[in-house]
């Protein structure tokens, strides 16, 4: 089969969306709880009872900042997310976006049910289908709320305007009168008040108010954003209820476990089945093709063993004796082309922003301090693997009729258009139910396993539900990208750099999506390379090639993972080399308070955010600063003994502002432990303040995680971790014993929260650990250092 | 046939091969998808269930071995998430995805039940479950407050 490669040439596909069949497809789909039932925005409008109020809020054309341009096709945004009123006055809000441990599910319709004035507990949240008539659902780059804070208040407010408006003409007086109030409309300066149950079908024969016609509500009167209330799912997900992408189940489903290629690119040469079939519960064996062009969200390829059990399909999986044909990347050694990465990072790349004349000056200067640091591969491994089923239904010559998936996805438009090219359907006309994400960190956002069970299905012609094993999952990853960064400063008599040189080399995640793509994409260096905000006169900051062995993919905070921690170590090296305290070099190397980045001089995309509402403002990434040094009591870090350090590093990711301290203990023997964490968040108006905290809780561990033992290596073009054994992860004695947090009260837009606790946490880590053992960590993890010392 | 006691009921299990480990016997032949897969290999948690009260990691647990013992799930753990550490659980607002705290919840439970005043020392060690989301502070919290709700 022959699979289009350029996501771009699907774009201007016309939606001509075919709902009228959804409940009859959705037939083998049996949730086990209402809280997870999800629905088309079709079938929700014909469940409502008569005279129900649905409102439709116009929206207006959405943001650009995609994760990955060109990957999904997100550009046009129809007017589109729902609330409705049933007559009783129970309110029903889609949740458009995927639940995968951030809270938005709660949070996203808690900010509708605030302007609507709903009394919460008469509110029912309806997980969404995949439908680009909803605006973006892609549940990634930190985005949910900053993409539709504003958008959800004008749904509610549009809802509450017209059941004010009802009133009104019920009591015949002046709609600026009438006022609602928890789930009631009230009139001023009388004690009159109707419910809104009450107001329902008089409301819905309105007319839908313009968004001019809307009053939102002021800051003041919130009565759920800011504010906490338990995640909609916490009863299910502590009574094991909850149902995640591997708990979905269709009548008469065969369970799948599938033999990939253990090389990328590589493809099966001969297979013998014999002893998988020979296993009690194997149904059948189906070679998968494997991909054309570049990886895209196209499955891998290989051998499926399906069965009516994922033990037997699992046990049938092994039995397979497969030759494989390993293809082009048989040789792909990560200790070898890290040695590789370092050398291109060391010689003259692509300038992506200058200033001044900083070759020169670094040529001449008569001080010059360098530095190389890299980070290897890292893999997501959500604890809930990649899983999905679904059911394709095929007329007698094979002709994909309808296509049904269930997946844990954190972008179900892409299911739809990954899926729709595999199984020649547009992508409107596959239907794709979203569970919870037993967590994502970006892997779910690539809906291969999508494709792999509608593949089985369509074969079968029954429901297959692919589960990828904790192997599968480590051995088959879209890989963060192993790294290489090189920084040069020219350093005047006080130490302070006159010139900075950054040089970043890594695959980009581009080769996912294009042969031949070598050079990190601008917004892959805007994450903590070329938005670098320190006031110097002479930058060059730069990006040099690097070829693509495996899959790239992004991961929680994506390139700040390198960069930042390059960035934020390099400063500290350039404090201590000058004698100086690194809070306040950090300080003076950012400049004025009132200064702010030229992002359009620097060419910077700002994650497709507007420039005046989104300004990359030092002073607040200075306040994080010195509020997180504060409350750490930085002042002592100077006089600590040795094995004890602080150290500190701030950044600016996914448009917020975070400021770290980290206090850690190091034996003698070199055991580090992570003893406390302060980190200051500035991320704008917050709408669910106990998610950002435990947001900014997960985000220490991960990022724990990832500096203590992030690595994930390739000999042969296999990969050499296999499970949590090889591949280990921060468990609760490695996690940081305290984590002190503090979020700014900020008036300004929301930005970014999920990925953004991750970006400034390594390298002031591995700061403190320079100043406790005067050892400076420049290749993580950290795992692979001694980091004893003797006094 | 096998028999298998899950929660107080006995299941008769036919064309289930003995060597299935535990975990998949409760999730896909008898539809108890409480208890969840995440390594396979003991390393992470994510399916314990109680054996005869003790934590016990259904992955690595083969059918044949779980013999006439009970077998307890989340599913069975309380009828109604009143347990006290589910109670905990929400109290702290514990779960972001929530995919491993069904694990980590049977493991709590089964620790409070030998050691019901646990230090941070023993909560470390029992609790060694993994959980990506990274939760471990308000685990450590919920498990306390659990004790002494049990201890009252």
């Amino acid at each position: 089969m022959s699979l289009p490669t350029n996501p771009q040439s699907e774009q201007s596909t016309t939606v001509s969306r075919t709902v009228t069949h959804d409940a009859e497809r959705r037939a083998t789909w049996n949730p086990q709880s209402a809280r997870s039932t999800s629905v088309s925005r079709r079938e929700f409008l014909g469940s409502l009872s008569a005279g129900s109020l649905v409102l439709m809020g116009k929206l207006a054309h959405g943001q650009a900042g995609l994760t990955v341009p060109g990957a999904v096709d997100v550009d046009a945004f129809a007017p589109d997310y729902f609330v409705s009123l049933a007559p009783s006055g129970e309110v029903t809000i889609l949740a458009h976006r995927s639940e995968m441990g951030t809270g938005i599910r709660t949070s996203l319709p808690r900010v509708v049910a605030d302007e609507l004035e709903a009394d919460w507990a008469r509110v029912v949240i309806r997980q969404a289908v995949g439908d680009r008539q909803l605006g973006d659902q892609n549940t990634d780059g930190s985005n949910s709320i900053r993409f539709f804070f504003e958008r959800m208040r004008v749904a509610g407010a549009t809802a509450r305007t017209m059941l004010e408006r009802a009133a009104a003409e019920r009591w015949g007086v002046d709609a600026s009168l009438c006022f609602a109030e928890l789930h009631q409309v009230k009139q001023r300066g009388s004690d009159k008040s109707l419910s809104f149950g009450e107001l329902v079908e008089a409301a819905s024969k309105l007319s839908v108010p313009t968004e001019a016609e809307l009053k939102l509500k002021p800051r003041d009167k919130w009565r759920y954003i800011g504010k906490d209330a338990p995640i909609t799912d916490l009863d299910d997900i502590v009574t094991g209820k909850a149902i995640f992408g591997i708990d979905a189940r269709m009548d008469k489903q065969l369970f799948a476990v599938i033999a990939r290629p253990p090389v990328v690119g590589g493809q099966v040469k001969k297979y013998d089945d014999t002893a998988a079939k020979a296993i009690a519960g194997v149904v059948a064996v189906v070679e998968l093709p494997h991909f054309h062009e570049a990886p895209n969200f196209q499955p891998l390829g290989g051998i499926a063993v399906c069965a009516n059990s994922t033990w037997a399909a699992w046990q049938g999986r092994d039995a397979l004796e497969i030759e494989w044909d390993d293809g082009a990347n048989a040789s792909y050694d990560t200790d070898e082309f890290a040695k590789k990465l370092a050398a291109v990072a060391r010689k003259p790349g692509t300038v992506l922003r200058a200033t001044g004349k900083a070759t020169e000056v670094i040529a001449n200067s008569k001080k010059v301090h360098h530095a190389d640091y890299s980070v290897p591969h890292l893999a997501h491994a959500p604890m809930e693997t990649p899983c999905a089923v679904a059911d394709v239904k095929t007329d007698a010559a094979g002709k994909v009729l309808s296509c049904h998936v269930v997946a844990a996805t954190q972008n179900p438009q892409a299911v739809q258009q990954a899926v729709g090219r595999a199984m020649d359907l547009q992508p409107a006309d596959v239907l794709v139910d979203v569970t919870l994400l037993g967590s994502g960190f970006g892997r779910k956002s690539k809906p291969d396993y999508c494709v792999e069970a509608a593949m089985l299905s369509r074969e079968l012609k029954r429901p297959v539900h692919v589960t990828w094993t904790r192997e599968d999952d480590l051995q088959h990853d879209y890989y963060h990208a192993i790294s290489a960064i090189h920084c040069e400063a020219a350093l005047d008599e006080q130490g302070l750099p006159q010139a900075w040189l950054q040089r970043a080399a890594y695959p980009t995640i581009g080769s996912t999506f294009s042969i031949g793509a070598k050079l990190p994409a601008t917004w892959e260096a805007e994450m903590g390379n070329t938005d670098l905000p320190f006031d110097i006169e002479h930058l060059s900051l730069e990006v040099a090639e690097a070829e693509s062995h495996v899959r790239i993919g992004w991961l929680r905070s994506v390139c700040h993972i390198q960069q930042n921690f390059a960035v934020s170590s390099f400063a500290d090296e350039l404090a201590h080399l000058a004698g100086r305290d690194p809070l306040e070099y950090l300080l003076e190397l950012l400049g004025p308070d009132t200064r702010r980045l030229d992002m359009a001089a620097a060419k910077l995309g700002n994650r497709g955010a507007s420039n005046e509402e989104y300004p990359y403002d030092i002073g607040r990434l200075k306040n994080v600063l010195r509020r997180a040094a504060d409350r750490a009591d930085w002042k002592r870090a100077a006089s600590l003994p040795r094995g004890k350090g602080l150290g500190i590093a701030c950044a600016r990711s996914f448009l917020g502002y975070t400021g770290h301290v980290i206090e850690v203990d190091v034996s003698p023997k070199g055991q580090v432990s992570i003893a406390r964490v302060w980190i200051s968040l500035d991320s704008g108006t917050i709408v669910s303040p106990d998610r950002v905290m435990a947001q900014l809780q997960g985000a220490s561990v991960m990022a724990a995680t990832q500096a203590l033992y992030g690595k994930l290596s390739f000999k042969n073009g296999r990969a050499q971790q296999t499970n949590y054994d090889s591949y280990r992860v921060a468990t609760m004695k490695d996690a940081p014993r305290e984590i002190h947090i503090d979020i700014v009260d900020s008036h300004a837009a929301p930005s970014g929260v999920g990925e953004t606790g991750i970006a400034s946490f390594a390298p002031a880590l591995c700061n403190a650990i320079f100043a406790a053992t005067g050892k400076r960590i420049r290749n993580l993890p950290l795992a692979d250092h001694d980091l004893s010392w003797s006094s | 046939m096998t028999k298998i006691k899950v929660n107080g009921t006995v299941h008769e299990l036919n064309d289930v091969s003995e060597d299935t480990p535990l975990l998949w016997v409760l999730r896909d032949h008898l539809g108890l998808t409480g208890t969840k897969y995440g390594c396979g290999v003991s390393e992470c948690g994510a399916c314990t269930v109680h054996i005869d009260g003790e934590a016990v990691q259904s992955c690595v647990t083969d059918l044949s071995e779980v013999g006439d013992s009970e077998v307890t799930t989340i599913e069975g753990l309380s009828e109604d998430g009143s347990h006290p550490v589910q109670k905990a659980w929400k109290e702290f607002g514990v779960p972001q995805c929530g995919y491993c705290q069904v694990g980590q919840i049977m493991m709590a439970a089964a620790m409070l039940k030998s050691n019901s005043a646990p230090t941070d020392e023993d909560i470390e060690r029992e609790m060694w479950n993994i959980c990506r989301c990274g939760t471990y502070p308000r685990i450590r919290a919920a498990v306390k407050a659990a004790a002494q709700e049990i201890n009252q």
